[in-house]
């Protein structure tokens, strides 16, 4: 039996505080080791490169870390990015009409995560075998939808989603920042918020207060879907393309940008702050590894190895505590 | 779950037979969706019943059941190991290079073993010693794993084995194939050891209430970690074969297991809530799906519905057993 936890706001300022370290030292290390190491890593541009590059990830990883609140998973988010990417793609090479692509895009992202959803919420599978499934069924749908071939020749409207500026800033960092605003605000802001900390940290003290835990847990599943079809209409534009294997693995680094970023798998203790850095941690290792010419493959390695890293200096500064 | 103790008496009456039906009954079932599956294949297709299908089915079954086994004993633990698929590719590619190193079947099937073992080792520190959550840790280890085998093989595929060490995935014994044997061996092997070994007990005990069996005395961890290590066994022995019947070696090559090795154990019965299930219903839920993917194959039904179908089928499997354990549990 879980014991009772307060819910309090307190619970979600406290570990902050004594987590800013965990994921500040491993980014700012890396970027130290990234300047001396790699040239060019420290120059403007590489810098607003990094951004832009890590603003898909952000999108995947800020409701992934709502999931994560709640004690689950999403793994079908990589695939669901390259089924809707790939639909988006034949959407607007065979209509023309943007609208419409983007449309596409963002049903089959709300679609999954309404099935996920469904699934955890109301037919009780455990979330990572559920999300394995869909895994499944969006890579199966993704690879039936052109054959297995990829659509290429997006217009050149659709592509300044990704190379466009707004405001002086790049458009992805734009609506990067305005994503994590939103969700910033969503959790600490509003009830929905509270509901997931309680989700994952004190599911009774939902059932006492009334509140359905079933709702708010599609809900929660439901955003992480939306927000994997509206990256995808970000990766179509910086791929130029749309392929059915393309996104496969990001759920990895969404995963991995998160626990980076401090967020526990139990008990509820999430740090949205946290999940930023977390993604830029990714987008940095990412980056300086291309810059030094390490292989994608080891890149994955690497990143693997880091979550460790972090996993490990989380838990000593938790036994301080 | 709970039991009100009115419900006591009459479930301890039943007890005997609800033990007997709890595992016969499923068994049946599988059985049963088998026949089903076979019977409706043989009509609609006219290359089923022949022996060299059968041989194939059989074989690819054993491949799937060797990978599955260990895993199994994971899944009654109540934890999970994701990283299966990418363990057979990585133990694949380095017992190949060992084999074209040497040239000797023995250091490969060394090589191959032990990577297998270590990463099971890796995985079952990590859970217990760490505290991850089973599907983050091995899912993480997943990534890892294929990141260490692209950056190894870097894009080369490794091929031609000496015919001594083929014979263990494409050899023949009294005119079956090797690997069947090897199938029923572990099938032993696992049925043995779960079912009449204090180990096996403990680990029907931990994943039945592991608080319960740290009260009990029982080496949890160490149990746990042994559960992984041997999963990470049955996966370097999968990857051996499977080197041996493919007779080439890339980069890739494990990738599209990972769902298969789930579903298998899933379909089986084994219960992702652990201390539920039995090595032999991870048997029948090999064959089955393999019956299902060679029937699609036979009524060339493109590869592409492969994970789709493999989907759906584990969160029918997984759905089914929701749902039998909130009846048990009301």
């Amino acid at each position: 039996m879980p014991e009772t936890r307060a819910l309090a706001p307190a619970r979600l300022s406290r570990p902050a505080v004594i987590r800013v370290p965990g994921v500040a030292i491993v980014l700012s290390t890396l970027c130290l080791a990234l300047t001396v190491l790699a040239p060019g890593f420290a120059s403007l541009g590489n810098l607003a490169n990094v951004l832009s590059q890590s603003s898909v990830l952000l999108l995947l990883a800020l409701p992934m870390t709502f999931v994560i609140m709640t004690e689950g998973i999403d793994l079908s988010v990589g695939a669901v990015l390259a089924c809707g990417s790939l639909l988006c793609a034949f959407v607007v090479t065979t209509t023309g009409s943007i609208p419409l692509a983007v449309g596409t895009a963002v049903s089959v992202g709300v679609a999954f995560g309404l099935l996920n959803g469904v699934l955890v919420a109301f037919a009780r599978i455990p979330p990572f075998v559920a999300t394995l499934g869909t895994l499944g069924i969006a890579q199966g749908v993704a690879l039936l939808a052109t054959d297995g071939q990829a659509v290429v020749g997006i217009p050149a409207a659709l592509r300044s989603v990704y190379s466009g500026t707004l405001i002086g800033l790049p458009e992805p960092v734009v609506l990067a920042a305005v994503a994590y605003a939103a969700f910033h605000l969503l959790l600490y802001r509003t009830r929905f918020g509270t509901y997931i900390v309680a989700l994952g940290g004190n599911r009774e003290a939902l059932d006492l207060a009334g509140v359905s835990k079933s709702r708010n847990l599609l809900t929660t599943y439901l955003l992480s879907g939306a927000m994997a079809g509206a990256a995808a209409v970000l990766m179509t534009a910086r791929m130029n393309s749309g392929h059915p294997t393309a996104g496969i693995g990001m759920e990895f680094e969404a995963v991995a940008a998160v626990a980076i970023g401090g967020t526990s798998f139990a008990r509820g203790d999430g740090w949205i702050f946290g999940t930023l850095l977390g993604v830029l941690t990714v987008g940095v290792l990412r980056n300086g590894l291309n810059l030094l010419g390490v292989a994608s493959s080891t890149q994955i390695a690497a990143l693997g190895a880091l979550v460790i890293v972090s996993f490990l200096i989380d838990r000593s500064g938790n036994r301080n505590r | 779950m709970t039991t009100t103790s009115t419900a006591g008496q009459d479930k301890a009456r039943v007890g005997v037979s609800l033990v007997l039906s709890r595992e016969l009954v499923p068994l049946l079932y599988r059985l049963l969706v088998a026949a089903l599956l076979c019977s409706t294949l043989a009509l609609l297709t006219e290359s089923f019943l022949t022996a060299g299908n059968a041989v194939n089915v059989l074989r690819q079954t054993s491949l799937l059941f060797l990978m599955a086994t260990g895993l199994t004993l994971v899944v009654l633990t109540g934890g999970l190991d994701l990283s299966v698929g990418a363990n057979v590719g990585l133990s694949a590619c380095l017992a190949a290079i060992a084999l074209k190193a040497t040239g000797s079947p023995f250091a490969g099937i060394i090589v191959g073993l032990c990577t297998g073992l270590a990463v099971g080792l890796a995985n079952g520190l990590l859970v217990t010693y760490l505290r991850m959550p089973a599907f983050i840790a091995t899912y993480g280890m997943l990534w890892f794993l294929q990141g260490v085998t692209f950056t190894v093989m870097a894009g080369e595929t490794v091929h031609g084995f000496p015919s001594s060490f083929r014979i263990i995935g494409s050899g023949f014994l009294f005119g079956v194939p090797v690997p069947v044997f090897i199938m029923l061996a572990f099938l032993a092997l696992g049925t043995l050891l779960t079912r009449y070994t204090t180990l096996g007990q403990q680990i029907y005990a931990i994943g039945a209430n592991r608080e319960a069996a740290r009260l009990s005395g029982i080496p949890v961890r160490s149990r746990i970690i042994l559960a992984y290590v041997l999963s990470g066994g049955t996966a370097g022995l999968a990857s051996l074969v499977f080197l041996a019947r493919l007779n080439s070696a890339e980069g890739d090559i494990g990738e599209p297991l990972t769902l298969p090795a789930i579903a298998a154990v899933l379909i089986g019965g084994t219960s992702l809530f652990g201390g539920v299930g039995t090595v032999f219903g991870t048997l029948m839920g090999a064959l089955v799906l393999t019956l299902v993917l060679n029937g699609m194959n036979l009524l060339s039904i493109q590869t592409n519905w492969q994970p789709l179908v493999t989907g759906v089928i584990i969160i029918v499997a997984v759905f089914i057993d929701t749902v039998a354990r909130r009846r048990g549990a009301v």
